[in-house]
């Protein structure tokens, strides 16, 4: 067992880990931070995304060593300080952009890294983008809807919800 | 102006909150003092002979606390399948035993054979690779091939069960030889072979599953990934392990999608109970996403060969389908009626057509077993009747849409019995095409399709019309068709003493937005804000009972359950208000969240009602018993039948044959809408996985009984690149009649219409590309059938 620390969320986190320890296990077990979901463990579903120093990472296919010392913000670390949703996860919710929730935080995760890099994306862009993330219940519509309007674009235009 | 609140509003989901925060709680999420975890030991052949099993490095490995076999658990009960269905000659389905772990044979790929138990998930899945290695099992021939199944009598899925056939159902029987004869004296056959592909669920929350129990009391929890948690402690407690019903409770949580993989018990659920009482601690086991392809219930996989007799005009004289159903190694719970009675019922679609005949021989083969996926046997009754009409009106030289218009019931007709025994109490299927062909702009579409050409693309535009028979189900009907269950449900509504309510239901919501739309209803019915109203589901502890969520059955009979609780709240309360206000009972009216005397300013809001109903100081103690809580139990009288028209365009690549849907449009008629916003998220839903359906997914065993599409590298998912935004409407409204909410349900109805009007749309744009060889190509539609289909 090796001691690992990172930041998550704005705090100083340290654990016991093995080597073969991924940062998704290490946040659900270790920091009992159970929003980061894992949906496959083949880093196809995206269901786990993460940000690292600022970048969306399948934290399924991260051990956690290799990200000690590092910046880590989960869905737990997305919401306004007051606790109210931040304004992408507000878009979300207006959009109806989530059925069962489990691909949820990984999808925030991916659509917040997306605007971090490109803050007013085509739809195109956003159908592209979203693309390592898997949801089964809303078929991506009003997934790449939110996500637009969280841009601030006008999707009123955007057939039906 | 839209409602703001209650019934028809588009109320925000109030369970977002928790999972956009990381807050929802699944069952992986639980931590629980003293867990344990279990990994299960697959077979790794599709047929095999259980020979020795030494369990014993595995049990002296560290932190090992239990290993399992089959041996532990044949004296079990089995899991049985929920319906009895009988041949053709009226004798009873095969139905063999499906244990709780494989016991002398493994039977398809993935069958669990052994389990391990230890303190860490590690140490667990180190064991369970030890026990693969000392377990002895011959590998047989696999049986994978449908056809080769049934004519090949010595190879055998089960040993006693000699053609791997498991029915030979016809329906309706007696009508066979006049179907037949109409077909022969029609003046025009069309007739289509097609595959109905198979599908992995894959809801993206893994199936999971934790077991505990208490040795102070004897009581047993399961928390479960389940759609149904009061059908699973049916089956557990009766079926089963025997454990008496009131020792065991099950929990489902909050469940990440199930799309009907989560409608049934799986033996890993009766693993870690029976794995609790031994260690006296919770066992925890959780699947890998190669579990769930190896192991969930998958959905569709039919072979139909379907005739559609009909008059040189396109008039429909009859449909006949023959029909091989895999319904893999072993009956999951749903696996006999899906390709039954929530198909061949079905397949008179929306059209009056006098004759049809539906004959389905399910077929065992070493699979995973094949059960419900959303729509369950209604997408492949569509798929196939809405593709036989598509290369009719070719042949024909007819007009798609008028030739579904032709044939449709019309108004006048309800309630319209059909050939095959349902009896449709409503509908207005020109209403939903002509809605559809105005949202689609189909006539615009001769300037889209010139515009695609100029891109190098064809374009084409594919119809299909649909009708399902949901909100299942009225108990005496299905009692006869041979269910073993009732279906049912249950809600309680408890109005708490400080006015708030508490409601429990049996539906199971997994994604529905039942704590939202439920409360919509209730807040509507009593008058009190939504925020006042709590929904609790999932809980067989909490709930008086239930048969979960599934065919579309949620609003039209767990809703319908709250809605009668609630009169029976209001006509309590009547008495109540009668009392207070010195009033007759009957002059007591109820609106807007006061009981009020007719005709008077006196009234009691319902707040003081509640109260009083808990404080009875000032209430009729002689006549009526204090409290304020009502439960009900509605069996519905019917079906309801939701239908619709759906229309798809796509862009074909005829280099690479890539097809690419442009645009699609959904005109559903889902009677009365309670939450307009949700029901659009469950049609594009729905859609969305049709297009997977039908563009992108296949589930592949090679013929030794691997499966080649285990992981999402091989099985393809819909992602956002693959679909469209989709147009939804649902203007078209014919209340249900024999429910008092007027719903229908909308939950598989996009999974139902969408895959033939994306193959439709293909083969339209093949056939104005000039490639008219092409009658028809099997989902998935994929660039190398397209391309394949093109080069002849």
């Amino acid at each position: 067992m090796t001691k690992v620390s990172m930041t998550v969320n704005g705090r100083t986190v340290s654990g016991e880990v093995e080597g073969r320890t991924l940062l998704s296990a290490f946040l659900r077990e270790g920091l009992g931070l159970t929003g980061t979901h894992v949906g496959c463990d083949t880093s196809q579903c995206g269901a786990c995304v993460v940000h690292v120093d600022g970048k969306a990472v399948k934290s399924c296919t991260v051990f956690a060593l290799d990200v000690a010392e590092a910046d880590v913000r989960t869905i737990e670390g997305m919401a306004n300080p007051d606790g109210s949703l931040g304004p992408l996860q507000q878009a979300f919710q207006d959009h109806h952009g989530l059925q069962c929730g489990f691909c949820t935080p990984g999808m925030v995760m991916s659509a917040a890294a997306l605007l971090a890099d490109n803050p007013r994306p085509s739809e195109a862009d956003v159908r592209h983008y979203l693309d390592g993330n898997i949801c089964r219940c809303t078929g991506y519509h009003n997934i790449v809807k939110a996500v637009l309007a969280a841009s601030g674009q006008d999707v009123s235009a955007v057939a039906a919800e | 102006m839209p409602k703001d609140h209650g019934i028809g509003a588009s109320s925000k989901r109030r369970e977002d909150i928790r999972f956009l925060t990381g807050r929802g709680v699944y069952t992986d999420d639980m931590n629980l003092h003293g867990q344990t975890f279990a990994v299960f030991v697959r077979s790794q052949v599709a047929h095999g002979r259980i020979g020795k099993i030494d369990t014993a490095a595995a049990a002296a490995m560290p932190g090992v606390l239990a290993v399992f076999t089959g041996e532990d658990f044949k004296d079990v009960g089995g899991n049985p399948a929920g319906w009895l269905i009988n041949s053709r000659d009226g004798t009873p389905m095969r139905e063999p035993k499906r244990p709780v772990l494989a016991h002398g044979k493994v039977r398809h790929v993935g069958d669990a054979y052994a389990a391990v138990v230890a303190e860490t998930y590690a140490q667990a899945k180190d064991a369970a690779e030890q026990l693969a290695a000392d377990s002895d099992i011959e590998e047989l021939p696999a049986i994978i091939d449908m056809a080769a199944a049934l004519a090949n009598p010595s190879n055998r899925v089960h040993d006693e069960i000699p053609d791997n056939q498991c029915y030979d159902w016809g329906w309706i029987e007696d009508n066979r030889a006049t179907v037949d004869a109409a077909i022969k004296a029609a003046p025009h056959v069309t007739t289509l072979e097609l595959v109905n592909n198979r599908l992995v669920p894959n809801a993206m929350e893994p199936r999971a599953s934790i077991g505990e129990y208490f040795p102070g009391t004897g009581d047993y929890k399961l928390t479960t990934t389940s759609q149904n948690p009061h059908l699973t402690r049916l089956l557990v407690a009766a079926f089963v392990l025997g454990i008496p019903e009131n020792k065991l409770t099950v929990v489902a949580p909050d469940v990440g999608g199930g799309f009907g993989s989560k409608i049934y018990h799986y033996g890993e659920e009766a693993v870690v109970l029976a794995a609790a009482k031994k260690l006296a601690r919770p066992v925890r086991w959780t699947a890998e996403r190669s579990e769930s392809f190896l192991s969930d219930a998958h959905g569709r996989d039919h072979v139909t060969k379907i005739e559609l007799a009909c008059e040189k005009d396109g008039t429909f004289i009859a449909f006949r389908t023959e029909t091989m159903a895999n319904v893999g190694a072993y009956l999951s719970n749903f696996a006999t009626v899906t390709p039954t009675f929530l198909h061949g019922t079905l397949m008179a679609g929306p059209y009056k057509v006098p004759n049809v005949y539906v004959n389905v021989k399910t077929v065992f083969t070493n699979t995973a077993p094949v059960d419900a996926y959303r729509g369950a046997g209604r997408p492949e009754a569509t798929y196939s009747l809405e593709r036989v009409i598509d290369k009719m009106c070719r042949e024909l030289g007819l007009d798609p849409f008028e030739v579904r218009r032709k044939n449709f019931i019309t108004t006048d007709m309800y309630p319209y019995t059909t050939p095959v025994g349902l009896i449709y109490d409503t509908g207005n299927y020109h209403a939903t095409l002509d809605k559809a062909m105005q949202i689609g702009d189909v006539a615009g579409f001769e300037a889209r399709r010139a515009a695609s050409a100029k891109r190098g693309k064809l374009r084409g535009m594919g119809l299909s019309t649909w009708i399902e028979a949901c909100g299942i189900a009225p108990s005496h009907l299905v009692g006869v068709l041979g269910a073993r269950v009732g279906l049912y449900d249950a809600a309680t509504v408890r109005v708490n003493a400080t006015g708030n309510i508490s409601v429990m239901t049996g539906a199971h919501s997994h994604g529905q937005g039942h704590e939202t739309v439920f409360a919509q209803i209730v807040a509507d019915k009593l008058g009190v804000p939504e925020a006042s109203v709590e929904i609790v589901h999932g809980d067989t502890s909490k709930i008086p009972f239930g048969m979960g969520s599934y065919g579309s059955r949620s609003l039209a009979v767990c809703g319908v359950a709250v809605t009668k609780a609630i009169d029976k709240i209001v006509a309590k309360g009547k008495k109540i208000a009668a009392h207070m206000l010195e009033a007759a009972e009957e002059d007591i009216t109820f609106e807007n969240g006061r009981f009020s005397v007719a005709g008077t300013d006196r009234a009691k809001t319902f707040a003081e009602i509640a109260f009083s109903a808990y404080v009875p100081h000032n209430y009729p103690l002689e006549t009526l018993e204090p409290g304020l809580e009502e439960t009900a139990f509605y069996d519905p009288a019917n079906f309801t039948y939701p239908a619709g028209a759906y229309i798809c365009e796509v862009e074909v690549d005829a280099e690479t044959g890539k097809v690419d849907v442009v645009a699609f449009h959904c005109a559903d008629d889902f009677g009365n809408i309670m939450n307009p916003m949700v029901v659009e998220g469950q049609v594009h839903g729905g859609v969305g996985q049709g297009i997977g359906q039908a563009l992108c997914e296949n589930t592949t065993y090679d013929q030794t009984g691997q499966l080649l599409t285990g992981s999402y590298m091989d099985y393809a998912m819909p992602r956002a690149d693959d679909v469209p935004f989709y147009n939804v409407d649902y203007s078209c409204q014919t209340p249900c009649t024999h429910n008092p909410l007027g719903v229908k349900g909308c939950g598989e109805a996009g999974a139902i219409g969408s895959p033939p009007a994306v193959v439709n749309a293909v083969i339209d744009a093949l056939h104005r590309g000039g490639h008219t060889h092409v009658k028809h190509i099997d989902m998935p539609v994929s660039p190398s059938r397209v391309w394949q289909a093109i080069h002849g």
